[in-house]
């Protein structure tokens, strides 16, 4: 199918983009890499005014060292973020959920940003975001403010962004050494969401789990930090027994959406099978 | 409406598109590039794979207006004067086809997958190709073809080292 006509902006630097997005009203839609919009206006489900095409800012593209943190410019794609030393040395978690999402040709246009400003459960990075305690850098004409991430996802495809904000980055906190990750899907082809993930990093002190930080795609209307599980790891041996008593937690506080990838029930089991691998994966 | 300047498969073009216009649509009616086809609409496919600036993209999920500036190649671009490109031939060689649908993107995959990768293993390969779907082969021949092609542009025949 053929999108519906739209207004096309192409603004070429953030103070732009955001003057750009104060003129255009609710409408409109910031256009990133376009890999979750695209296939939206193709089946008409988003009919924008105007789209603002981010595209050619250069300046949203960088990742650099803040000191105790990564600031992962928005519009980074996944292909850049799975390769980047940064973010390989100091937020493996990223890399290696963006190494999930999708297939190759995705991942070269698809963005870190664009995928979290879209809000979708199903997507991999926001649980990823949510585990880490990401924070997220938003601007608009009004000015710039921070979002924490367990305040960023609001429901089913929305977030804490008003329609004239724009998200530039995100700062992700170094974790320190010690830590190991996960990224657990279930899915059936590269391009299907997952059924159900899991975010998971661990941090060990010998031979046991000193901290836990889990959190759940899909498992809801926006993505899940598993506290229960967290809580019931914290302090217990590595073992395959502490991993699955404790992932016995995962459903807690979740409402898994029943579609014809799985039922609610379906989804409950797989987030404790899922919980399980995960920690163990992740604390090796 | 926006003015866009392309070059495609070696040739330069500059034309006004509507902002809705999705890359795929432009090559195939407006530059009658139709070795490139439309397959599944919702980027799942891979059939309308091209390359953007040397990287694999989905043109069904690129507009036009998104590829001002940028130097495309499609399946069209690679062979030159009626000779085919290693990896064509090594498709045909290999019997990497049967409706040939998907073919087009699985060639322009293929070879994203060789640039970053010259000696791909069978397990790389596939998935290198996850995106590009193929209903007639189950890809074994795909996945052959594709490591026969990656060999003959490691080692151009008559210049290979005999022990």
């Amino acid at each position: 199918m053929i999108p519906a006509a739209f207004d096309y902006a192409r603004p070429a630097s953030v103070d732009d983009a955001v003057r750009v997005l104060a003129d255009a009203g609710e409408d409109a839609k910031v256009l990133a890499g376009g890999q979750s919009l695209m296939p939206l206006l193709r089946l008409r489900l988003a009919i924008p005014d105007a789209l603002v095409d981010v595209g050619r800012i250069g300046a949203l593209r960088e990742i650099r060292d803040d000191g105790d943190a990564l600031v992962i410019g928005a519009m980074a794609t996944h292909h850049q973020v799975i390769r980047d030393p940064l973010v390989r040395e100091h937020a493996p978690l990223i890399a290696a959920a963006a190494e999930t999402v999708a297939d190759p040709a995705v991942r070269h246009r698809g963005t870190f940003g664009g995928s979290l400003a879209h809000a979708d459960p199903a997507g991999d990075l926001p649980a990823v975001a949510l585990a880490l305690d990401a924070v997220f850098l938003v601007r608009s004409v009004r000015g710039e403010r921070e979002i924490p991430a367990t305040e960023f996802f609001v429901d089913w495809m929305t977030s804490a962004m008003e329609p004239d904000e724009l998200l530039v980055g995100v700062r992700v906190p170094k974790p320190g050494p010690g830590w190991g990750v996960h990224y657990e899907k279930f899915h059936r082809t590269a391009q299907a969401w997952a059924i159900v993930g899991v975010a998971c990093a661990v941090r060990r002190n010998g031979g046991a789990i000193e901290e836990a930080r889990v959190a759940l795609t899909n498992m809801g209307p926006a993505p899940v930090r598993a506290d229960g599980v967290e809580n019931a790891v914290r302090g217990r041996p590595v073992s395959e027994d502490s991993f699955r008593s404790a992932a016995e937690h995962a459903t807690e506080g979740t409402e898994p959406p029943g579609d014809l990838h799985g039922s609610p029930e379906y989804r409950s089991h797989l987030a404790t099978v899922l919980t399980s691998r995960a920690l163990a994966a992740a604390a090796v | 409406m926006p003015r866009i300047r392309v070059e495609v498969d070696g040739a330069t073009y500059e034309d006004d598109v509507e902002p809705r216009l999705l890359l795929v649509h432009y090559l195939r009616e407006r530059l009658g590039k139709v070795g490139t086809p439309v397959g599944c609409d919702t980027s799942n496919c891979g059939a309308c794979t091209v390359l953007m600036d040397g990287m694999s993209v989905k043109s069904c999920s690129v507009l036009a207006v998104q590829a001002d500036g940028s130097d495309v190649t499609t399946v069209e671009g690679l062979g030159i004067d009626g000779t085919t490109h290693p990896m064509q031939r090594a498709f045909h060689e290999e019997h990497a086809l049967q409706c040939g649908y998907c073919t087009p993107g699985m060639i322009m995959a293929s070879l994203d997958l060789l640039r970053e990768n010259a000696d791909p293993s069978e397990t790389e390969v596939r998935e290198g190709l996850e995106g590009n779907l193929c209903r007639c082969t189950g890809y074994q021949n795909i996945v052959k073809a594709v490591r026969r092609a990656a060999k003959e542009m490691r080692e151009p025949a008559g210049q290979e080292v005999t022990p």
